[in-house]
């Protein structure tokens, strides 16, 4: 089962899936009438007959899945196909900082002192999806980062499908430790080869230390058979500052479940994400923020265009207990409906015990501004373009605090594919 | 001496319940639990007609096989539903007595709450409808209202007098089934309010009642029907006060508004019922279903100031069902000691261009959890739907909470949804407000508090209908803007 290729009974991860599997025996898959799935159905999701693991191990081309990658820099690569590593597509190194295999951390001796303290600390034990993946993920990206380091480049983990099984299940699983003033910048993407089901659902354990800082970006503009469930989990320590980018622009029904807790004072949370949605396309951002101690601050922007047939689900929930005094929370959520049959369901919550603190939400639900599109016209804009010159603007503040150029780049192309326009220049 | 922050604090923990006194009167009340039997004898004692003696059994047996709902973000022992008596009168209440005719206790009982029915008619220009325990013992300005063709009178009365009315609304807007404290409450309501404004008929004075739980151990259970006709204006003030008891109280009520096209309603409501002591022993649970529909251009204005209850439940909604039609919810909550409240609002938008308007502040003290919890929903037919939300939490002291649980629906392209939330000590911008202006912040703090609260918390006397409604007024326009 799992990792292992043989179970053994002896390794100490055996014990934490058997566990996890009793877990997700009692709870079963989360249905509507749980608080925290009351908008987003995975009815269709269990009817699907997926096979847990491939039978056979496929390769893929370079050349064939070059545009997945963000081939414009120089980047480590971890690479999985059909959710085995694919050591011809990878680029993975041990020069200083270890960016290597989850099935090899927990295997080899060298990384178990690594495993004992982190490996599956953070994640939720009770969480049935989470414990899913706990009980049965095989592989996965273990990113150690040890103090004072920087990997040379970004890391880009990928995980591609190539439609070999009628239907997939994937449940990858990356552990990612960034310690005392360590630096890590991490792009993500589950990309779907053909119109074969697949469900992903992944969970990523995050650690950073004192003063570190974590980037990670998360693409998601798969195919319309692929749906994603990834639960991240971040654990923070004083000062350090973790930022998730979510671009949400595609796939048939994707949950992100973003879960910071801050372990420390000082500390910096953000969480930005543009979803662009069209179809029947369906993007259920969940996100926790847990205020544990003073003096620390966490940043939510989201934005959200939905078109056709698509819905959105905005649930952010910031929790600041008795002694997180000097907190400050923000949390934003902007929409836009541009079509008849799109709806979108926002719960923005708070739940605060600290009386000295700034929290906020604030929500919107509206048009483009009409004035606004008028006076692009009058300018000699076409219509088309004048609207996602104001969608550009719309979805900007998010883009900007990109911190990788190329990435950026390739973002505003997946809008401007999105939206259907070449604007002819990068915002 | 200015008054600070800290003194308020201070002043929220001390306040013993003022109201608290209990008046011995002779009952008639029912034995303790619940069957279908029981519901037939509440009946047979409101001598009602038959149909309604089914809708009540219908209701009952909904109940029956409805569970009690735990979602709210409140913790509570759960009432005994087979420990209650469910009936409960002063011996003396006959409708059709004078004033004079009433039990002298009854009367001493007013006295102390501060009302004098006779004053109160002179002076405040109040028609009261007075419910103790469950049965309405003194309606005045009778006669002016049906001058006016206004009907107003206990609801046992009108199932009685007017039954093609109570028949064609009641259950409309809250069906028996909706929740398990309206079953519950259908089954067995005893009295309530009933009022009819005729089409085009402006009310000539706010209409108002005073609800009191009195008898020891028996929930009350009212249940108010408002029908506003097509064009007509009513303003309806509902306040509460109970004695201090040690042992929990169940209050689970039931309101209904109707307003056709082009009516208004302003139902104003001010809670002050025990809220337990500073131990956070006794207080009465509030759970209510308060719920309203708009027709066409119809408008309804919910305003509530909640001081009291140990525990409270409670979302007056509307259904915004015709074109034009406007929903306003404007609730100031306090808490404090080990007070919980869950309130907030329900707009659903059905019709062309309806608005909604929800500002929600909550102040929290003590070991008090104060949450605010409200839905806006935009239905796909609903073009040019308009809603703003506004929900700001107060905290005193670092033992309390405040939680916001909004839930936002758009389903129309069309839709325009503002919401925000704050939750802070006291906004800093109101102090460099005032400091701006050469007010120290320490009485900046006071302003702001005061503004905010005392009126409110404070002195809340039975002839809380003309000041509440001016504090009411004065505190939240500013807001609205």
């Amino acid at each position: 089962m799992a990792f292992e290729n043989n179970v053994d009974v002896e390794h100490p991860v055996h014990d934490v899936r058997m566990a996890a599997i009793k877990n997700f025996e009692e709870k079963g898959f989360p249905s509507k009438k749980e608080e925290a799935w009351k908008y987003t159905s995975l009815n269709n999701i269990q009817k699907i007959d997926f096979s847990i693991f491939p039978k056979q191990e496929n390769s893929l081309e370079y050349k064939d899945v070059k545009r997945y990658f963000i081939h414009e820099i120089d980047t480590y690569k971890i690479v999985f196909v059909d959710g085995i590593y694919s050591s011809y597509l990878s680029e993975t190194t041990h020069d200083g900082v270890d960016i290597c295999l989850m099935s090899a951390a927990l295997t080899k001796p060298m990384y178990k002192q690594v495993i004992d303290v982190y490996f599956n600390k953070i994640a939720s034990k009770d969480e049935s999806l989470t414990t899913l993946n706990t009980a049965f993920s095989r592989e996965g990206a273990y990113i150690y980062i040890p103090k004072n380091k920087m990997p040379k480049k970004p890391i880009e983990i990928l995980h591609f499908s190539t439609g070999n099984e009628a239907s997939l299940l994937l449940q990858p699983r990356n552990l990612i430790v960034v310690e005392e003033n360590a630096e890590v910048q991490i792009i993500e993407r589950h990309q779907s080869l053909t119109s074969n089901e697949v469900l992903t659902n992944a969970v990523t354990e995050i650690f950073a230390a004192k003063s570190a800082i974590v980037d990670l970006y998360k693409i998601q503009n798969d195919v319309a058979t692929a749906s994603l469930i990834d639960n991240t989990y971040v654990d923070q320590k004083d000062k350090s500052l973790v930022k998730i980018h979510t671009f949400s622009f595609g796939g048939k029904l994707t949950r992100n479940n973003l879960n910071f807790y801050q372990n420390g004072e000082y500390i910096d949370s953000t969480m930005k994400g543009v979803t662009i949605l069209g179809e029947k396309q369906h993007v259920d951002h969940h996100t926790l923020v847990h205020h544990i101690q003073p003096n620390c601050e966490s940043h939510q922007d989201y934005k959200g265009i939905y078109g056709d047939s698509s819905t959105g689900v905005f649930n952010g929930k910031i929790i600041v207990d008795k002694i997180a005094q000097k907190t400050n929370a923000f949390q934003k959520n902007n929409n836009i409906l541009i079509s008849d049959k799109a709806s979108i369901n926002s719960k923005p919550q708070l739940e605060i015990f600290a009386d000295d603190v700034k929290c906020s939400h604030g929500c919107t639900i509206g048009q483009l501004d009409k004035d606004a599109l008028f006076y692009l016209q009058s300018r000699g804009i076409p219509e088309k373009e004048a609207r996602a010159l104001l969608m550009y603007a719309f979805a900007n503040n998010v883009l900007s605090s990109v911190r990788i150029p190329e990435l950026k780049a390739r973002i505003n192309k997946l809008i401007a594919k999105k939206l259907g326009v070449n604007l002819g220049f990068d915002l | 001496m200015a008054y600070t922050e800290e003194e308020l604090k201070k002043e929220l923990e001390t306040k013993e319940y003022e109201y608290g006194f209990y008046t011995d009167i002779e009952s008639d009340t029912f034995p303790i639990g619940l069957n279908e039997e029981i519901v037939i004898a509440i009946s047979k004692k409101k001598e009602e007609p038959e149909w309604m003696t089914q809708w009540r059994l219908e209701a009952f047996r909904v109940w029956e096989s409805m569970e009690e709902p735990n979602w709210a973000n409140v913790h509570y022992d759960k009432p005994d539903f087979q420990n209650i008596s469910y009936y409960s009168a002063p011996k003396s209440a006959d409708p059709n007595k004078t004033l004079d005719d009433v039990d002298p206790d009854l009367l001493e009982m007013y006295r102390k709450l501060g009302i004098s029915v006779d004053e109160q008619k002179k002076l405040q220009n109040v028609a009261v409808d007075i419910v103790v325990d469950s049965v309405s013992v003194a309606t005045t300005f009778k006669k002016t209202l049906a001058e006016k063709g206004i009907i107003f009178m206990p609801i046992s009365e009108a199932i009685k007098e007017h039954p093609e009315l109570v028949k064609k609304y009641m259950g409309t807007v809250v069906p028996q089934k909706d929740n398990f404290y309206a079953a519950l409450n259908s089954a067995v309501f005893t009295d309530g309010s009933f009022c009819y404004i005729p089409k085009g008929v402006r009310c000539p004075m706010e209409l108002s009642t005073y609800f009191r739980i009195n008898q020891a151990g028996t929930g009350q259970f009212e249940r108010t029907l408002l029908i506003a006709d097509e064009d007509s204006y009513v303003s309806y003030l509902e306040g509460c006060t109970a004695p201090s008891r040690d042992e929990n109280q169940l209050h689970a009520a039931v309101v209904e508004l109707i307003a056709l096209d082009g009516a208004e309603i302003k139902y104003s409501t001010v809670q002050n019922w025990f809220p337990g002591n500073k131990e956070g022993k006794g207080g009465v649970y509030n759970f209510v279903t308060k719920r309203a529909i708009c027709e066409k251009n119809a408008k309804v204005s919910w305003t509530q100031v909640e001081t009291g209850s140990a525990v409270t439940w409670k979302y007056p909604s509307c259904i915004l069902k015709g074109d034009n039609s406007i929903g306003e919810f404007y609730s100031i909550a306090v808490t404090n000691n080990y007070q919980q409240a869950d309130t907030g609002t329900k707009m659903i938008h059905l019709g062309k261009n309806t608005k909604s308007t929800i500002i929600s502040k909550g102040i929290s003290a003590g070991k008090s959890q104060n949450s605010y919890r409200g839905l806006v929903q935009v239905n796909s037919r609903a073009d040019g739907a308009r809603n703003f939300s506004q929900c700001d939490s107060l905290l005193m002291g670092n033992e309390c909470g405040a939680h916001t649980f909004p839930y936002i629906e758009a389903k129309n392209k069309t839709a325009m949804i503002e919401h925000e939330a704050t939750t802070s000590k006291i906004g800093e911008d109101q102090i460099f407000y005032c400091n701006q202006r050469g007010i120290d912040t320490e009485k900046a703090i006071a302003l702001i508090v005061n503004g905010f609260s005392k009126e409110v918390l404070n002195k809340l006397p039975m002839e809380f209908a003309v000041e509440a409604q001016k504090l009411l007024e004065i505190s939240l326009e500013g807001s609205v803007g």
